[in-house]
């Protein structure tokens, strides 16, 4: 089952890192349809964060039609975000990956390669608004 | 219980309360929802704890009216589905653990003796050993059973952490959450760090000088705020003053906390959310700047301040 990592000093809400680690989680296929969400006691068991904070990130889920609440049973994943595209051995993912390891031999940091990375994707996503960052 | 309040796990309004050297709360109105987690933050002195000791009804208010469920506290002592854990967590340090679940079980007519026992089971705290020899956080979970046995809708925490070292605070925050996703019940807690609030409440009410001065839904509250940070500007700025929390000058930039009023944050000057720690130091900050600018002379320094 996915664990929630809550960093209270990322500046992000902590039910937005929640909604965006499920999001991330379905992209890569570690969540799938049918798979159970672990209940707002097991994530505050883990994390220490108000349960009421886990319930609003699954209600924000839910609106997004991502995962369904079974009263009794629990929250389950309804979609998966998926694609053969970002499925593991796809193509655009393998080249991705090679392109970070040439870019690791060629001495860049990891801050390095997150900062050409990021401003790639500024450039070529520039048209469009974020929508999960206000 | 009156149903039109039926959603409010304690509201007051107008409430003020007097003590020979004046106001220790004057003018205070608010509501804090059921089910929530509620943060009471604010400087010594701010009021506080008097808000707390009227709301388990230990004092009663010199004006205004406070309702704990719907009802006026103070009458026949504290409300039956209320818990008070005050801040030096009052246990009796020559009984056991035992003992003192004990004494919880005969003094309280609401009491949950097999709840109360198994929060400290939990805790790992032996129930043999004397008050006298826990740690500082066995005392809290302890003190929390005694608060929790009697099976609240509403929990008052004075300053719960305070004195505790990390783990113990990660440990005490993690079972009081733990038993709100298990019974939905109500926290009010009130803390100085407030680093330790981010992530655990979902409500909060800031008190300074005896007056709230922020009260509401933490993502609401945050939804808007908006830090502005742009170049250093002298008196100019481009934001209505009334709109501007805080703001403070560096040798190169303004920061400033301003209610959003839906408008894009002007050229040259950039825009994020507030974190609930800084939104309640900007608060905090203003309200002290406030009340000495009322005690003092403004200087050069406080008239820069405010323009």
């Amino acid at each position: 089952m996915i664990e929630f990592r809550i960093d209270r000093r990322s500046g992000v809400a902590t039910y937005l890192q929640i909604v965006q680690q499920v999001k991330h989680a379905l992209r890569l296929g570690l969540l799938e349809q049918g798979d159970r969400l672990p209940t707002a006691k097991e994530v505050v068991a883990a994390t220490a964060i108000n349960p009421n904070t886990v319930l609003r990130a699954y209600q924000e889920l839910g609106r997004e039609g991502l995962v369904e609440s079974r009263p009794g049973l629990g929250t389950f994943v309804s979609r998966s975000l998926a694609t053969p595209a970002t499925a593991e051995d796809a193509p655009l993912r393998t080249g991705l990956e090679k392109w970070v390891t040439a870019a690791r031999s060629a001495g860049l940091a990891r801050e390095d390669v997150e900062a050409l990375v990021k401003d790639a994707i500024d450039r070529g996503f520039s048209s469009e608004r974020r929508s999960d960052i206000n | 219980m009156n149903d039109a309040e039926g959603a409010a796990a304690l509201s007051a309004e107008a409430l003020g309360k007097r003590y020979k050297r004046g106001w220790a709360l004057q003018d205070c109105t608010f509501v804090l929802p059921r089910g929530r987690v509620s943060a009471l933050v604010g400087p010594n002195g701010a009021g506080k704890s008097t808000l707390m000791s009227l709301a388990t009804g230990l004092l009663s208010p010199t004006a205004g009216t406070i309702r704990v469920l719907g009802d006026t506290p103070g009458r026949g002592g504290t409300h039956p589905r209320l818990a008070f854990l005050a801040q030096d967590k009052p246990l009796y340090p020559g009984f056991s653990v035992a003992e003192m679940l004990r004494a919880g079980q005969a003094l309280n007519e609401r009491w949950d003796h097999v709840y109360a026992r198994s929060l400290v089971h939990t805790a790992g705290v032996p129930t043999g050993a004397r008050i006298s020899t826990l740690s500082g956080g066995q005392r809290t979970r302890v003190a929390l059973a005694m608060a929790l046995g009697r099976r609240p809708e509403i929990v008052v925490l004075d300053e719960p952490l305070a004195d505790l070292d990390p783990l113990a605070r990660e440990e005490v925050m993690q079972a009081l959450m733990q038993e709100v996703a298990e019974t939905g019940m109500t926290v009010l807690l009130s803390s100085h760090v407030l680093a330790d609030l981010d992530g655990i409440c979902d409500h909060l009410l800031l008190l300074a000088d005896g007056r709230v001065r922020l009260g509401g839904d933490v993502e609401d509250l945050i939804a808007s705020h908006r830090v502005m940070i742009g170049p250093r500007s002298r008196g100019e700025q481009p934001f209505a003053s009334e709109a501007v929390i805080e703001s403070r000058v560096t040798e190169r930039q303004t920061t400033a906390v301003v209610r959003r009023g839906g408008a894009v944050p002007p050229e040259g000057w950039e825009a994020h959310e507030p974190t609930l720690e800084e939104l309640t130091m900007a608060y905090l900050r203003s309200s002290r700047e406030q009340s000495a600018r009322a005690t003092t002379p403004a200087g050069p320094e406080s008239a820069e301040v405010a323009a």
